[in-house]
């Protein structure tokens, strides 16, 4: 099975998220995703990356990102992983609650949820890692294509 | 590619023309500047023209509300004209479809303001 795998360190400024976008659309793109696609998934991508280097890392210089991409035939594995004080996605409120529909911020791992078909969330020492599964259209969660069920 | 503003006058309603990216940093920046400068200045009735705005993330959604908020509170009124397909599906995934008013025609959006 071939497998594509890149790893990047980034520092914990907007350049890097802008970085993590553009290349996770281009692995995307190649790991036959369509366009709208590929867009909902740099999007997600866009928003890990936002969250590791404004809330976990807080633009910290001493800390860094870890942007990781693996792509195989019928899936593409994005991990971001941050240096910071951790997250408690228990606390996140839900943004589609009519309390928090006009509230300026909030929606960005709703986002993510939204558009990527697996979301974990990992505590690490120090930091917090978030790994999203995109499955190539037509393949299931274990990897068989439809055609072949 | 950065996000750009410029304001027209058309019957009464100021039509803020916007393209780019509304994202996190100059994007956001852009469009809560231009809307405050806006409010400040005593306009009313405005009208953001995002039809070639090519992308935005939740920092720009956050942003859009935060002008539709502070417009309202000012006593005015904030609609939204010409949504790209992407824009359009994440205001409808995020429920905010339903708090603007979204029109896809500059005349009828600028007669809305005027009933």
């Amino acid at each position: 099975m071939n497998a594509t795998r890149v790893s990047y360190t980034l520092d914990s400024t907007l350049a890097s998220v802008n970085k993590a976008e553009q290349a996770v659309a281009e692995v995307a793109a190649k790991s036959g995703f369509d366009e709208d696609e590929c867009g909902r998934i740099a999007l997600a991508v866009r928003e890990a990356t936002v969250n590791a280097v404004l809330h976990g890392n807080r633009y910290d210089p001493t800390k860094r990102v870890t942007v990781s991409f693996e792509s195989i035939p019928d899936s593409l594995t994005i991990t971001v992983r941050d240096e910071g004080p951790g997250l408690d996605t228990r606390l996140i409120p839900d943004p589609l609650a009519p309390e928090n529909l006009l509230k300026q911020s909030g929606r960005g791992i709703f986002l993510i949820r939204a558009f990527m078909d697996e979301v974990r969330f990992r505590t690490m020492s120090p930091g917090t890692e978030i790994t999203m599964i995109k499955f190539v259209r037509g393949a299931d969660r274990d990897g068989n294509k439809e055609a072949n069920q | 590619m950065t996000m750009k503003a410029s304001s027209r006058q058309v019957d009464g309603v100021t039509i803020v023309d916007l393209s780019g990216r509304i994202t996190l940093g100059e994007g956001s920046v852009v469009l809560r500047d231009t809307v405050k400068d806006l409010s400040t200045q005593g306009h009313k009735k405005i009208l953001l023209n995002l039809g070639d705005v090519t992308y935005i993330d939740s920092s720009g959604i956050g942003e859009l509300v935060s002008a539709f908020t502070s417009v309202r509170n000012a006593g005015g009124e904030l609609k939204l004209l010409n949504l790209t397909k992407k824009v359009h599906d994440l205001l409808q995934i995020t429920k905010l479809y339903t708090v603007f008013d979204i029109s896809d025609d500059e005349a009828s959006a600028i007669n809305s303001f005027n009933r």
